[in-house]
């Protein structure tokens, strides 16, 4: 549906994009992760259209951005990062225009409004101005008018910024439910939403992609080790030392934990030795008590902030 | 040409959704009107004179309604409109600019001809009706005296030209930047510029001063506001009108290369 290939993107001598590759098949939601300028806005300005890219190729629905822009604009529903709208406009004016604009029938204008604003919850503030509404209901808006003309692919930058909880968790859920018949990429810095609502996450950094796949395959492919969580009751010195006795055990630490004597420690086992089993006849023979023993996946976080800083 | 329509209607209400327009165009009519008044006035008073003075009588010209006061009421609008155009001009880029909306509107499927057309046409709207508004003037006239009705006609279509060439280069100077302030003054600047110029024909030398006086602005408003319709004139508007809407085309193209 969507193919980027070899994209770079010069601001003067600025160079933003530096060779962005990736592929987004049909009904896929694809998050685009990057810190704040890694080039994710850049990349979605050259996917809408808004300016063409220094060299590659970047095509839509199978037409090329640079030589047919008005056909892949019409197949496309883009919500900006700001959420740019016309203050002065009533929400249901301005969502007939757009639909207008985007090539909905006269005739059908009205309904399809009226189908937008439902599926927004926008049906309320209708008639109010834009400029009068909230940051909420305004990203609701800049929503609707994406979605008004029922588009094959939409493209959302940072669809939940600025948004209280409340509002994230809905805004997350109407995306979610626009997915399977539409392809949608949306762009974020912020990791849960991510695992939350993507297929596939195209980790973007300093204007390139770091890492391409699932959030699950992502989670595990980095990790190195298998890492636990314990929790025992004991001589930190001699709790440390005994754990690593165990074969197959790389390093403990000691976490802070502020209350009572209780320590939590985190035990790296090289890869692929199971030393579950082990921990617990351990600590049981020095006479320890074991309060907690649970696994650590290492989180999106971790991975993110392991690849982005790789470099 | 719906695409046209669109933006066409979007910008011809969001003139009359903010105070613009209304302050625009109370403002140009006060002015106007007081300037109407001053030269009926005076010419009223002429007259009177020369029911006394037979001598004053005979001076050609001096009482003729056309010549004394529709054609310097054509000048005098047109010096007002130097000054108020720009102000209706100045937000038709700049705003979209500023607030961000030209990334929704150029990423919507239509082409920069139908945004800039609708635009202009918009704007031509509002100065229309601004300009329809002053037809009481002459209608005065014709209610108390015997004009003709030819220059009156003329006249009006000289200022539909010439509100066309300034909205024309007042829209080029909104694309320009996204500081209505900046466009504003720019559009003024450049449109005193061009009323000007023909200041300096006397002192430019034959060639150069007929340059001049044919590149300003002033010069052709004169012949249609005394009848004459001379396509000299017309066409020189049209070119006007044409080059500063292509320039404003080229800008809204440029940003596809610009970094």
């Amino acid at each position: 549906m969507i193919e980027v290939e070899n994209l770079t993107k010069y601001y003067g001598n600025y160079h933003a994009l530096k060779g962005v590759t990736f592929s987004v098949e049909k009904g896929e939601i694809l998050g685009f992760l990057g810190p704040n300028g890694a080039g994710k806005t850049t990349t979605m300005r050259i996917l809408t259209c808004f300016f063409p890219p220094s060299s590659g190729k970047a095509k839509v629905a199978g037409f090329d951005v640079f030589e047919e822009p008005l056909e892949v604009r019409k197949r496309i529903g883009y919500l900006p990062e700001n959420v740019p709208l016309y203050k002065d406009m009533p929400v249901e004016d301005y969502l007939a225009f757009a639909a207008g604009i985007k090539g909905v029938a006269s005739k059908k204008i009205k309904d399809a409004v009226a189908k937008v604003m439902h599926e927004c919850i926008l049906t309320d503030v209708s008639y109010k101005f834009i400029g009068e509404l909230s940051k909420g209901y305004r990203q609701r808006v800049g929503l609707a008018q994406a979605l008004v003309n029922d588009p094959e692919v939409l493209i959302l930058d940072e669809p939940t910024i600025g948004l209280d909880p409340k509002q994230i968790i809905e805004i997350r859920k109407l995306i979610r439910n626009l997915a399977g018949r539409r392809t949608i990429i949306l762009s974020t810095h912020i990791l849960p939403e991510v695992s939350m609502t993507c297929h596939r996450v195209v980790i973007i950094n300093n204007g390139r992609v770091v890492a391409v796949d699932t959030p699950q395959n992502l989670t595990s492919s980095v990790e190195g080790a298998n890492r636990f969580l314990v929790k025992i009751e004991g001589p930190t010195q001699q709790v440390i030392k005994g754990l690593e006795a165990i074969q197959g055990v790389e390093k403990v630490v000691r976490k802070e934990s502020p209350a009572n004597g209780d320590g939590e420690y985190i035990i790296e086992s090289t890869k692929g030795k199971d030393i579950k089993r082990e921990i617990a006849p351990c600590v049981v023979s020095k006479g320890w008590a074991l309060l907690e023993l649970k696994p650590q996946e290492m989180s999106l976080e971790d991975i993110f902030v392991k690849l982005v800083t790789k470099e | 040409m719906r695409n046209f329509f669109l933006i066409f209607k979007k910008e011809f209400k969001s003139y009359f959704a903010s105070p613009i327009a209304y302050v625009v165009i109370t403002m140009f009519l006060i002015l106007s009107g007081y300037f109407f008044y001053n030269t009926l006035a005076l010419f009223s008073t002429i007259s009177f004179q020369a029911t006394l003075n037979p001598m004053l009588a005979k001076q050609v010209g001096l009482l003729n309604i056309t010549e004394s006061v529709v054609r310097p009421l054509f000048g005098n609008i047109s010096v007002i409109l130097l000054l108020i155009v720009p102000l209706l001009t100045m937000r038709l880029f700049s705003e979209e600019k500023k607030s961000g909306t030209i990334e929704l509107l150029l990423t919507y499927p239509i082409t920069d001809m139908e945004v800039l057309l609708g635009k202009f046409l918009a704007c031509m709207a509002v100065f229309a009706i601004m300009i329809a508004l002053t037809i009481l003037y002459p209608l005065m006239i014709i209610a108390f005296g015997q004009p003709e009705t030819g220059p009156i006609i003329t006249g009006y279509i000289g200022l539909l030209l010439v509100g066309a060439s300034f909205v024309s280069l007042g829209i080029f100077a909104s694309s320009l930047t996204e500081n209505q302030i900046i466009a504003a003054t720019v559009a003024f600047g450049l449109l005193l510029l061009f009323w000007m110029i023909s200041f300096s024909a006397s002192l430019a030398g034959q060639t150069l001063g007929d340059v001049l006086l044919y590149i300003s602005l002033t010069a052709h408003l004169d012949g249609l506001a005394k009848g004459v319709i001379d396509t000299e004139d017309i066409v020189y508007y049209l070119i006007f009108i044409t080059l500063f809407l292509f320039l404003t085309l080229r800008i809204l193209e440029s940003k596809k290369w610009r970094g």
